[in-house]
């Protein structure tokens, strides 16, 4: 496990040193988080070692229209996840507040969509996240609210890499982190950041400009 | 007769040295519980209601419409402490997302908050006191 991890940080760092040599030629690139295995693959008939990358797994959810929503929605594009519930007390408000100062600078674009995933999959209907939605500002489609069996939604908080548990001593009943996670046209992890924290929102921001120069 | 005026003078001029030293003697307790205000306010209040009081779309009244602030003075330590559930209509808009109780403010918490809240958002410039919040919250619905 150590072995794993230090060759997971090697790796990290070897990013991060491309990212800072790369910016001073102007194509910085993000890093790719996640568990990464070796492959090996037959290429013009040489043997040749791929990484494989942690992605996203297929999944499908009920969105604020009752319509649902599954991981083809997302083929080929740039989107922001994060997980919340309408009647969270602590951090939601603040995180959907930022998200939605990105969605307002995108939400006309056809290149970066929002995906919400309420964790209170026992109050959150689609009815009740459409009266979010609304009330929120959000005008279109290209942020979706969805809920789905607990399983289903905790399950996935984990391929997200966000801690998501039921917990009847945290606000609201349900304990939660709040990262704005932004995932690649190949549905990998390329950026977590604290929702709540301007700073980390900025360099969101920022970020999710560099990801969408990517090819 | 001239003494008798010069006295008058002097009289006067003490009394109005006190009572602009009475007035910037509030003015400080004020800024004292605006200050102490600011702290559980971004404790206890911000999330919802943003750091400048500017609320959050439909779902979070703003906090910066001096009418309903005015209007409602009496009825703001009862929000507080036990939270609302009713529609309400602020800065034009309506709204109805439940409001949680906030029982673990003291009464002295509520006339900080409330006087940060009235004097920086609502740009009112009279303390909360904690006599005046006392007895609105006696008088709770």
């Amino acid at each position: 496990m150590v072995n794993l991890f230090h060759i997971r940080a090697s790796v990290v760092l070897a990013l991060a040193a491309l990212g800072i040599s790369s910016c001073q030629s102007n194509t910085a690139t993000l890093p790719i988080y996640g568990q990464r295995e070796p492959v090996e693959k037959i290429v013009d008939g040489k043997t040749i070692t791929d990484t494989l990358y942690h992605t996203i797994p297929a999944f499908k959810f009920l969105n604020q229209d009752s319509i649902y929503i599954t991981d083809k929605n997302y083929d080929n594009k740039v989107y922001i996840a994060n997980f919340f519930f309408t009647h969270c007390p602590s951090i939601c408000p603040t995180m959907n507040r930022n998200l939605l100062k990105v969605y307002e600078q995108y939400k006309d674009s056809d290149q970066v969509y929002f995906l919400s995933h309420s964790i209170d999959f026992k109050y959150d209907q689609p009815h009740v996240l459409k009266e979010y939605a609304h009330k929120l500002g959000v005008s279109n489609d290209h942020w979706n609210f969805v809920t789905g069996s607990k399983a289903d939604i905790y399950g996935i908080a984990n391929q997200y890499l966000v801690y998501t548990a039921e917990d009847k001593n945290a606000p609201g009943g349900y304990d939660h982190q709040g990262y704005l996670v932004l995932i690649d046209k190949q549905k990998r992890i390329r950026g977590a950041y604290d929702g709540t924290n301007d700073e980390q929102v900025a360099k969101l921001q920022k970020e999710l400009a560099i990801l969408l120069q990517e090819k | 007769m001239t003494k008798i005026y010069f006295l008058a003078i002097l009289v006067s001029i003490y009394f109005l040295s006190a009572m602009s030293s009475c007035q910037s003697g509030e003015d400080i307790k004020t800024a004292q519980y605006a200050v102490n205000g600011q702290k559980i306010y971004i404790n206890h209040c911000k999330n919802c209601h943003g750091e400048k009081g500017e609320g959050l779309g439909l779902l979070y009244p703003p906090l910066t419409d001096v009418d309903f602030l005015t209007k409602n003075r009496e009825r703001l330590s009862c929000i507080i402490r036990n939270g609302l559930n009713e529609e309400i209509t602020v800065a034009g808009k309506t709204f109805h997302t439940i409001m949680p109780a906030n029982e673990t403010l003291t009464d002295i918490d509520i006339a900080y908050v409330l006087t940060y809240i009235t004097t920086n958002f609502g740009k009112q410039d009279k303390i909360f006191s904690l006599e005046e919040v006392q007895q609105d919250l006696i008088n709770c619905k």
